[in-house]
């Protein structure tokens, strides 16, 4: 486990994490820093995968550790809200994630140890998340909380720089570079919030502030997730613009196949366009394509939240 | 009229050669009480308990509010016995350097004995503010059950209770007047202490609950402060939105505190004007906080609310600079600023020309780990404060740079700093334009500011700023060092050169033994002395201990390394003896 406190969330080493961060935030756009995929990856425990399996395993491990940081809080609190009998509140090994993709492993049955993570290249668009099985562990999440002083980079000083315990933790749950929680700047001139899809190997950000209106957001959207289509996927390279038709990226994002939802403030998931889109700005920490299938029981509960809002 | 009374008893004494050996002063008892009563500094107390016995005696029958600013420095059976009739006590436990956990958990500070020999003593007992103590539940039900008069409670980066303590002091506390909880380790368990307010009490006057997360009732929360007539302090937390933060200001137009919640939340524009009308009746709003999460959209509904303001926290808020500028023209009158440093240089700027009667500034760091960030303050809001400024006389900064010359001219604009904390945030910088150690910039402050009492140094330091601290800071009581010096020779000129010292912190310095005996006659009159990650050795402190026997010092052993290696020693000068709580990691030699 003290492995996995000193990667970032897709398990990168250190130096790859900041400055790869750095040059997002430098650049300000949407560039994808080729130099974090070239990266060895491994779930905690577990030898770095051959290459070639790469993809599958960054994409269990995406999900896997998706689940730690952002699900978990969601799952955390009451089992099946996503619709899935969970095992909230397991202290599942995340490597279990791993399992989720080989063909055994799918109930979560039995705490599978590193070397048991899978490298199934299941290919995109492939069976995600079954039921009964929510990848999460919560107690690496909570360490992971209590040691909000000690960023990626160098190794932190303790009690430096001299602030009270209290407001380091107030302010890295708004801080827009704190690793876990708000990925999204409040109130300041960008809003940069992590996109995910699932099946897709690698996360995007996107600036909420460039958008003026969800129309706008979704097809920026499309144009970035084009690349990302059922059977076709690189690891490698910029994610060609040329070649796909946008039609299809419709029916992926607005049709069945696909539901564009986000995680706010509060930690929860929500369906992105209930409520108007300024207030979505403000609230919205990350966003993820996910899979139909998976949104089952979001919606409604998406509506009363919104009601309770207003 | 000191001297009128040493005379006065003088000549009644002399007349009196054969009486009783105690003096019968020309002023009754009663008469002497009466005045001594008026006197609310403890520092003054302390000196007229000097003056002879009779004073001593009438101060301590008129002393109703003892500070005690180190726990173990005196037990609580002292304290009771020389002051009979307290009603009001404050405490502070561990040292400073507990707020950023250098100190173990469990070191000790336990309020509980304290509220046992109180419940004996002090049955009467009104007001008790604590910081950092350790207080469980367990004692604040005690003390909720024991004290039957118990009007004020307030706790201050405290540890070891939960919301399950708050809930027992709002159901027993009949009288209560001030409940204030800020920025303790609470286990926040669930809001429903607050419900524990029984329906027809009716006594707040203050009320902070803005550092606890879970939601209370709002309705109970409504209700109370619509009866309570006398609320003057209102600090809700963040989950209050603006609509019930509206309703609550309509009940409560008196109010002269108030900390807002997030300060976010989708509005109508008539729950717009509602929110603006509700402030614009809040004429007598001197201190405002909170804001944790404030739109840019809504800060102008506060505006008409800040004319009065005096100290405006904005530490939670992250606002940029053209927001706080925006916010500052609104308050002609403010006195004390907290800010995060994502108002950066140009929000300076426009403290520097908006706030002429300022006297505090904080700049808090959004980001203090982030070592990429462009972002933040520099020397130049620095200057710019100091430009428009020139009362300002607290100042606590955080940068990532700073210069000798930027500071050597801040000083010259504000020569009355009382208390310059300034803070770099990389160990051991030098002063980024010229590559030169910071001694400059601290030497012009010492040199500079004659009643400066406070003084924390940062960036890379040689011997030199302590020669300076030495040599100028005579008025100087508390002295926080990090990352900094060169040898022994700072702090004997430290211990040499500054007579009002009191307090003393110092970490990751090169001090070794020499360092820590320099201070031998120093420390009875200190109240405490913390060195950590120093070069100090047991050696070192028994020979301390050995040659001050009134002196406890204590050596924090965490891990079983190096047997003659000392990584944190506490030294503090105590009435009470070595602690009998000690836990085994600390060792009293």
């Amino acid at each position: 486990m003290s492995v996995q406190l000193e990667h970032d969330y897709i398990g990168l080493s250190s130096e790859a994490a900041s400055s790869m961060e750095g040059s997002e935030r430098k650049t300000g756009g949407l560039n994808l820093n080729l130099k974090a995929t070239e990266l060895r990856l491994g779930l905690p425990g577990s030898e770095s995968p051959e290459r070639d399996n790469g993809v599958g395993v960054l994409k269990s491990l995406l999900v896997v550790s998706r689940a730690k940081r952002g699900f978990s809080d969601a799952i955390d609190g009451g089992s099946g809200k996503w619709g899935l009998s969970g095992n909230g509140g397991s202290d599942t090994e995340l490597c279990k994630g791993g399992n989720l993709f080989s063909p055994r492993g799918v109930n979560g049955g039995g705490k599978g140890g590193g070397s048991e993570c899978n490298n199934q290249n299941t290919g995109l668009g492939g069976p995600v998340l079954k039921d009964g099985v929510v990848p999460q562990s919560p107690k690496p999440l909570q360490e992971k909380k209590s040691q909000l002083s000690a960023p990626a980079a160098k190794a932190q000083v303790v009690g430096w720089p001299p602030i009270r315990s209290f407001r380091k933790n107030s302010m890295a749950s708004h801080s827009p570079k704190s690793d876990d929680d708000a990925e999204g700047k409040s109130g300041s001139g960008c809003l940069y919030v992590k996109v995910s899809m699932d099946g897709a190997p690698y996360l995007r950000k996107v600036d909420l502030k460039t958008y003026g209106s969800y129309m706008d957001l979704s097809s920026a959207l499309e144009k970035m997730f084009s690349c990302f289509t059922i059977g076709q996927c690189s690891s490698q390279g910029v994610p060609s613009r040329d070649g796909l038709n946008e039609s299809r990226l419709m029916d992926l994002l607005h049709g069945s196949e696909y539901v564009l939802t986000y995680e706010d403030k509060d930690g929860d998931w929500m369906l992105v366009g209930d409520v108007p889109w300024e207030m979505f700005t403000e609230s919205c920490k990350r966003l993820r394509i996910m899979k139909s299938s998976e949104a089952i029981g979001l919606a409604p509960r998406a509506m009363e939240k919104c009601k309770n809002r207003n | 009229m000191t001297c009128n009374k040493r005379k006065n008893q003088e000549e009644s004494s002399s007349s009196d050669s054969d009486e009783s050996t105690r003096v019968a002063s020309s002023f009754p008892d009663e008469v002497l009480e009466r005045v001594l009563a008026q006197l609310n500094s403890h520092k003054d107390r302390s000196s007229v308990s000097l003056v002879c016995k009779d004073w001593y005696d009438a101060e301590r029958w008129s002393r109703t509010h003892v500070f005690i600013g180190n726990c173990y420095s005196v037990s609580p059976e002292i304290v009771t016995r020389r002051f009979p009739n307290v009603r009001s006590v404050t405490l502070k436990g561990k040292p400073r350097f507990s707020d950023f956990n250098l100190v173990p958990p469990n070191w000790g500070a336990q309020i509980h004995s304290w509220l046992l020999v109180f419940a004996a003593k002090y049955s009467f007992l009104e007001e008790l503010r604590l910081k950092r103590m350790s207080v469980s539940d367990e004692s604040l039900e005690f003390l909720a059950l024991a004290f039957p008069n118990f009007k004020a409670l307030s706790l201050l980066s405290c540890d070891g209770f939960s919301t399950d303590g708050l809930a027992a002091i709002a159901t027993h506390c009949k009288n209560l007047t001030e409940l204030d909880i800020q920025e303790n380790d609470i286990d926040d368990k669930s809001g429903c202490w607050l419900s524990c307010f029984p329906e027809n009490f009716m006594s707040l006057e203050v009320l902070n609950f803005a550092n606890l997360n879970n939601d209370v009732n709002f309705e109970a929360l409504e209700r109370l402060v619509s009866r309570c007539k006398s609320l003057r302090v209102l600090k809700v937390n963040k989950n209050i939105t603006l609509e019930q933060l509206q309703r609550l200001l309509v009940h409560a137009p008196q109010l002269r505190e108030l900390g807002t919640g997030s300060f976010l939340q989708e509005l109508k524009a008539c729950q717009y004007s509602d929110l603006k009308s509700a402030f614009h009746n809040c004429k007598n709003l001197n201190i405002l906080s909170g804001l944790s999460e404030a739109a840019a959209l809504f800060l102008p509904a506060l505006y008409p609310a800040c004319a009065n303001l005096t100290f405006l926290n904005l530490s939670y808020t992250a606002l940029q600079s053209g927001e706080l500028a925006d916010l500052l023209i609104h308050c002609p009158l403010l006195q004390r600023l907290w800010v995060l440093d994502t108002v950066e240089d140009k929000g300076l700027e426009a403290v520097g020309s908006n706030c002429p009667l300022l006297e505090e500034l904080r700049v808090f760091p959004a980001d203090p780990f982030e070592e990429d960030v462009v972002h933040g303050v520099t020397e130049s809001g620095f200057l710019a404060v100091s430009y428009g400024c020139r009362r300002l006389h607290y100042v606590l900064y955080f940068c990532r740079q700073m210069t000798n010359a930027a500071v050597a001219t801040i000083v010259q604009n504000c020569p009355d700093f009382t208390h310059f904390r300034l803070c770099i945030m990389n160990p051991h910088q030098p002063d980024y334009l010229t590559d030169e150690p910071m001694d400059e910039a601290f030497g012009a402050v010492v040199k500079t500011c004659t009643k400066l009492q406070r003084l924390a140094v940062s960036g890379l330091l040689t011997d030199l700023t302590f020669e300076y601290i030495g040599r100028y800071a005579k008025n100087l009581e508390t002295l926080s060092v990090a990352f900094a010096g060169s040898s022994d020779w700072s702090m004997q000129c430290v211990f040499g050169g500054c007579p009002k010292l009191r307090k003393l912190e110092i970490r990751d310095c090169p001090f070794g033994n020499a360092a820590l005996l320099s201070g031998l006659e120093k420390y009875e009159s200190m109240r405490s002395l913390w060195m950590s990650g120093c070069k100090v050795t047991m050696n070192g402190c028994r020979l301390l201990a050995k040659e001050m026997p009134r002196l406890n010092v204590e050596v924090i052993k965490e891990c079983e390394s190096d047997d003659s290696q000392v990584d944190k020693v506490y030294v503090y000068r105590s009435v009470a003896g070595p602690r009998r709580d000690a836990p085994s990691f600390v060792l009293t030699l």
